[in-house]
């Protein structure tokens, strides 16, 4: 019941976000000099000023603009994002045509990082002071530090162009008549270096905080009180250090989720995967300002979402929450 | 209590026992030449100051010493088995199953993301026992035994659901789960409020007598030993410097070490030659009408949650009077310290200082008088600024206030000069000094704006007996020779007996009774203060501080 209350009222408070961030970006964007009209006209060789207010008059962009905005608005609400006329299909297609592969990249970036940070951090913490601590931080410090276009360079250099084991560019290659099975061993070949070099940042980042976190939740006093009922410290370290020991790691993954659909604009141009990223540095360089509008609204209403998501995961994991809120 | 000693083994036999520190240790054992024996169903006492060694001779016992540290010499016989050479395994095997352990701090002392039937239940678990099922029900019966209300409740309840007094029963529902030979005690009650630890006292003791345990009980507090314990030893510096039946102990001390620390004891009764106390002069403080509640926010569909942190709060204050606050934790004693100074701001009432209002100003209007009521905090560890030199934390205030750098170091100088600390104290660090060095220093501080008014926000209670009766003395000497006024806040009642003119007893944000200090510790008219006098380890019957006097 509490639980149905606060994602109600989450639910409001972040439709009103969105909507706040569709004024902004809409403001912004038009405070960009060039409008498409002319971007369009410029490029069709045509310098008629007549022709230039026919396009105008066609993308609605001669009325005033409070007027656009609020037609803008107006289409949000009714989940239309307007029409692309550059790639002449509306804008809502264009966009989840192309969010489910950011969804399988940024989703399975998401896992690996989570997964691997963790194990590797709380292992490290077990390990604590010894060799094998010392290699997993120094690699997990390696990887934060390193550029995340470098990273992808090397890893297309070393997997793709020198070993040959990892297809280096697409989504997939098999063509039409191959089984499902196939098909999806294809897209995971596919998807297993960009996801890898998207998620090692952010794999180092959890490495290092689960490790720390470890360290500290084990020197709080309950785990004393755990010594002294004869557990041993395999069950202390696992139900009950590491379970604490990843709140704050929670709240960092949630950061992490929010980010996905925006964040992944550099690994897919590198990766040339068919995704949200590509399509909004492709509406940028082509000044088509709808679609760039309807990315960000979708990016905006996902991290919403996410947020939302981390919070009810935060209330599953830590029983304090449903109080103190 | 023990039964009349028949001559049988004791459970638990240790001799000549000796820890060592890592290297790089101010000395070289932690405890050496230890040796005490507990019998079935007797309590042991062991008293001693922090640094003494008490804990940790407990923890090696239990086998949970710190990291760097080792029993180095000696034996810990549990039943004949020596603790001290098994192996990591075997020791696990005896802790929660053969000895229990409770710990001083509840709050912290439970997993906070489990429920408390699961915790209960993972001691049989950790040992092997019973089913599923089987250490439920288990659980459930062991949360009725220790008093938990609504057990039924309270097993599916996370920790801080509970409150201080109910988690240290289910720390000792865990520990006497496995009816345990031996159950060590360390400091249970210290962190708890006063009627709270009478309750916990006699839980334990009563569990004592049903199950037969031994108990070795760790406490600096000489008021529960009284109350407790059937022998004492007593430890300073590593050592055993006394060991005997705890009457004789308290009575007839032998040691000079424990005649120090029992004249330490907060007697409850003004100290002798105090001089004239009605000569108090002019009033200096106000207050009428004084409230602060606070309201949770309430969200889109929740409602507010209010709590009256200070409810119309009334009192004067004069000039070389002290005015003791007590109460139990969350009663708004704090708050109320806090309002005065203005470090939270109060909804209503008044505040007059020397006849001027002080409410509704301005923050700039505030700055002015702020500096004549000042405040000394509880932690001698966390209000200090680590980083920064020592003279620098007094002077800071009068800089702040205009005063010449130069001048207000010097000063800083003499104030560490006042309050009995080195002169060298200005260009050390607060790391640099112990807990009752730091005290001084947070006295130091407040003095350092020539205030009229000191607030004492539980300054001494983190401080060992002898070290507390020093920081007191320091502050009553300060007061006549400043001729300051003094607002004490306190959850001991011994202490506010000792040191305070006049009382105001708090409840839930209210002051319950009020009056000068022998009137209502002699007499108390209010239920509430009956029931905290009555709760004061180590009295007896009639009188709020006799058994101690009677026992020295």
């Amino acid at each position: 019941m509490q639980t149905l209350q606060f994602l109600l009222s989450r639910l409001a408070k972040g439709i009103l976000v969105v909507l706040a961030i569709v004024v902004l970006d809409f403001v912004l964007i038009h405070l960009a000099p060039g409008d498409p009209a002319s971007v369009m006209a410029g490029e069709s060789g045509a310098t008629d000023e007549a022709f230039v207010q026919q396009l105008r008059v066609k993308f609605g962009l001669d009325q005033p603009f409070t007027t656009q905005l609020g037609l803008y608005i107006w289409g949000v609400v009714r989940l239309d994002l307007g029409f692309s006329h550059r790639q002449q299909m509306p804008v809502l297609d264009l966009v989840l045509d192309r969010l489910p592969a950011t969804l399988l990249l940024t989703g399975a970036a998401f896992v690996f990082s989570l997964t691997v940070g963790v194990v590797m951090g709380a292992w490290a913490a077990a390990h604590k002071g010894r060799p094998l601590d010392r290699i997993i931080t120094t690699v997990s410090l390696v990887f934060y530090a390193t550029p995340l276009f470098w990273m992808a360079l090397m890893a297309v250099l070393i997997f793709s162009v020198w070993l040959d084991w990892l297809p280096a560019f697409g989504l997939y290659d098999v063509g039409g008549n191959a089984t499902l099975g196939e098909r999806a061993l294809d897209v995971a070949r596919h998807l297993v270096l960009p996801a890898v070099t998207l998620g090692l940042f952010f794999t180092a980042v959890y490495v290092r905080m689960t490790r720390a976190s470890m360290i500290e939740v084990a020197r709080q006093d309950f785990v004393k009180t755990l010594r002294a009922k004869g557990l041993s410290e395999r069950v202390i370290l696992r139900r009950h250090v590491l379970r604490n020991a990843v709140l704050p790691v929670v709240t960092l993954a949630g950061v992490q989720a929010g980010q996905m659909v925006g964040g992944a604009v550099m690994t897919e141009t590198v990766f040339a995967w068919p995704g949200i990223g590509r399509l909004m540095y492709e509406a940028l360089i082509q000044r088509d300002y709808n679609l760039l509008l309807g990315v960000f609204v979708v990016s905006a209403a996902m991290v919403v979402v996410f947020n939302i998501l981390t919070d009810l995961v935060y209330r599953m994991v830590d029983p304090r929450i449903e109080v103190s809120r | 209590m023990s039964e009349p000693t028949v001559p049988h083994e004791p459970v638990l036999s240790v001799a000549n026992l000796a820890i060592e520190l890592p290297a790089g240790a101010d000395r070289l054992y932690a405890v050496e030449h230890v040796s005490f024996d507990i019998h079935r169903g007797e309590t042991l006492a062991i008293v001693g100051e922090s640094g003494s060694g008490k804990s940790m001779s407990a923890n090696a016992v239990m086998g949970l010493l710190p990291p760097g540290t080792r029993a180095a010499q000696g034996t810990a016989k549990l039943d004949g088995i020596d603790l001290l050479r098994l192996d990591a395994e075997a020791m696990r095997a005896i802790r929660g199953r053969r000895i229990g352990m409770i710990f001083q701090e509840p709050m912290t002392a439970l997993d906070p993301l489990m429920r408390i039937g699961d915790q209960i239940a993972e001691v049989f678990e950790a040992h092997g026992l019973l089913a599923p099922a089987e250490r439920r029900a288990r659980a459930l019966a062991l949360l009725t035994e220790v008093g938990i209300p609504e057990p039924e409740r309270a097993i599916h309840a996370y920790p801080f659901q509970l409150s201080g007094g109910q988690r240290q029963r289910v720390v000792i529902a865990m520990a006497l789960a496995l009816d345990p030979v031996l159950l060590i005690a360390d400091e249970p009650t210290t962190a708890l409020d006063v009627t709270t630890q009478a309750q916990i006292l006699k839980l334990i003791r009563e569990l004592q007598d049903k199950h037969g345990t031994a108990v070795m009980f760790i406490t600096h507090d000489f008021g529960v030993v009284a109350d407790i314990a059937d022998r004492v030893v007593v430890m300073s510096k590593g050592r055993v410097v006394e060991t005997g039946a705890a009457a004789d102990v308290l009575g007839a001390p032998q040691d000079a070490y424990t005649r120090q620390l029992i004249a330490a004891i907060p007697t409850g009764r003004p100290a002798a030659g105090d001089g004239p106390r009605k000569a108090a002069g002019e009033t200096v403080l106000e207050v009428r009408g004084l409230t602060k509640t606070y309201r949770s926010a309430g969200g889109f569909f929740r409602p507010a949650r209010v709590v009256h942190a200070v409810r119309d709060v009334s009192f004067d204050l004069a000039r070389g009077e002290t005015l003791g606050v007590v109460g139990e934790s969350g009663s708004g004693k704090s708050s109320l310290g806090r309002c005065l100074v203005r470090l939270i701001e109060p909804d209503a009432g008044s505040i007059r200082l020397n006849g001027q209002e002080t409410m509704g100003q301005s923050v700039g209007e505030m700055r002015i008088w702020r500096r004549r009521m000042q405040m000394v905090f509880q932690d001698p560890y966390g209000s200090l600024n680590p980083r920064t030199r020592v003279g620098r934390i007094v002077a800071e205030g009068p800089i702040a206030a205009g005063m010449p750098i130069g001048a207000a170091l010097k000063k800083a100088g003499d104030l560490l000069a006042l309050v009995g600390l080195d002169a060298s104290a200005v260009d050390r660090f607060p790391h640099e000094f112990s807990g009752g060095q730091r005290q001084r220093i947070g006295i130091a501080r407040a003095l350092a704006l020539d205030p009229e008014i000191i607030i004492a926000d539980e300054a001494v209670s983190a401080l060992d007996v002898s070290i507390q009766a020093q920081v007191l003395r320091l502050l009553a000497d300060l007061k006549t020779r400043l001729d300051l006024a003094l607002i004490f806040i306190t959850h001991d009642l011994r202490v506010a007996a000792t040191i305070c003119d006049k009382v105001a007893v708090m409840r839930k944000g209210e002051v319950v009774e009020m009056g000068p200090a022998a009137q209502v510790f002699g007499d108390p008219q209010h239920e509430y203060t009956r029931r905290l006098i009555a709760a004061i380890p180590g009295r007896a019957e009639g009188d709020a501080f006799g058994a101690r006097a009677a026992a020295i």
